[in-house]
């Protein structure tokens, strides 16, 4: 899991072109939308097709996703349960 | 009463130039990484600056230093009129790339969002809080005559205060900006011929 969470940190960093951000500055419970990493809703979409991508989930209901990228920690629990690849 | 320029950036070739001083230089080659350059160099204030395609990362940076730099009072009317060769070539391209194979169609919404020229309108216009007309023409090469028939029609039918144009152009590590501000007080005459020498 631990090693699953610095993945998504990284992906995160450089899919979304986080300047001056490193792996180090993302707590694994810190909001990524909003007052957290300020993501915003291209960011959502664009986190959405990585899960497809590199995951093999497809997201079907929009409102999952609140849940799901609330932070690193509920984004790694959702891909461990349903991961396909 | 003749429409004037007063104020110009040019950005190319490693340089950036207002009003024929040069202010910043830089060897690097790559265009993203000299883009940046600027941006941190002129302590350029726009978060949204890393996401930007490369022309929207041209363009913002051109028009902000230009107006950054001038005494002029930035109007909500004040109108922009772009234009370049190359469209948005570069993120149509990257766009591309992600939806040819349809065994692997993830076409990127960060980048989808950007394939059109006119977005750089869009996000000078966040910037500044314009509220004005907008237009950008693709050409072969910058057309003088164009765009001072076309500013100058903005000013006389009272559509805008003064005119923000430009000639935004990026390919892959090609780029060239050259910005210009044309209002009724401007220093240097709106004209073809003041333009072709601005620009070389």
């Amino acid at each position: 899991m631990g090693e699953l969470k610095t993945e998504l940190k990284n992906k995160i960093i450089t899919s979304l072109n986080l300047e001056d951000i490193t792996v180090d500055d993302i707590n694994d419970d810190d909001h990524l939308f909003g007052e957290g990493l300020g993501l915003d809703s291209i960011d959502a979409l664009e986190l959405i097709v990585m899960l497809d991508k590199d995951y093999g989930i497809k997201l079907t209901d929009p409102k999952e996703g609140k849940k799901i990228f609330e932070s690193i920690e509920t984004m790694a629990k959702f891909i461990e349960e349903n991961r396909t690849k | 009463m003749n429409n004037g320029i007063n104020h110009y950036c040019k950005i190319s070739n490693g340089q950036v130039i207002l009003d024929g001083k040069v202010l910043f230089t830089n060897e690097e080659k790559r265009f993203e990484n000299f883009i940046k350059s600027v941006y941190k160099h002129f302590e350029i204030d726009y978060p949204k600056f890393y996401k930007m395609d490369p022309l929207c990362k041209l363009s913002i940076v051109a028009a902000s230093l230009l107006l950054e730099n001038s005494q002029d009072k930035i109007k909500d009317d004040m109108a922009l009129l772009l234009s370049n060769k190359s469209s948005c070539i570069d993120v149509d391209l990257k766009h591309q790339s992600t939806i040819e194979d349809k065994e692997a169609y993830y076409p990127s919404p960060a980048n989808f969002v950007y394939t059109l020229p006119n977005i750089a309108l869009g996000e000078i216009s966040i910037k500044y809080k314009l509220r004005s007309e907008n237009s950008f023409f693709i050409f072969e090469d910058f057309n003088p005559e164009f765009m001072v028939d076309y500013a100058n029609s903005l000013m006389h039918l009272n559509k805008a205060s003064s005119v923000l144009c430009a000639w935004v152009e990026v390919n892959k590590d090609n780029y060239n900006a050259f910005v210009y501000k044309v209002s009724p007080n401007g220093k240097t005459e709106h004209s073809k011929e003041n333009l072709k020498t601005l620009i070389e």
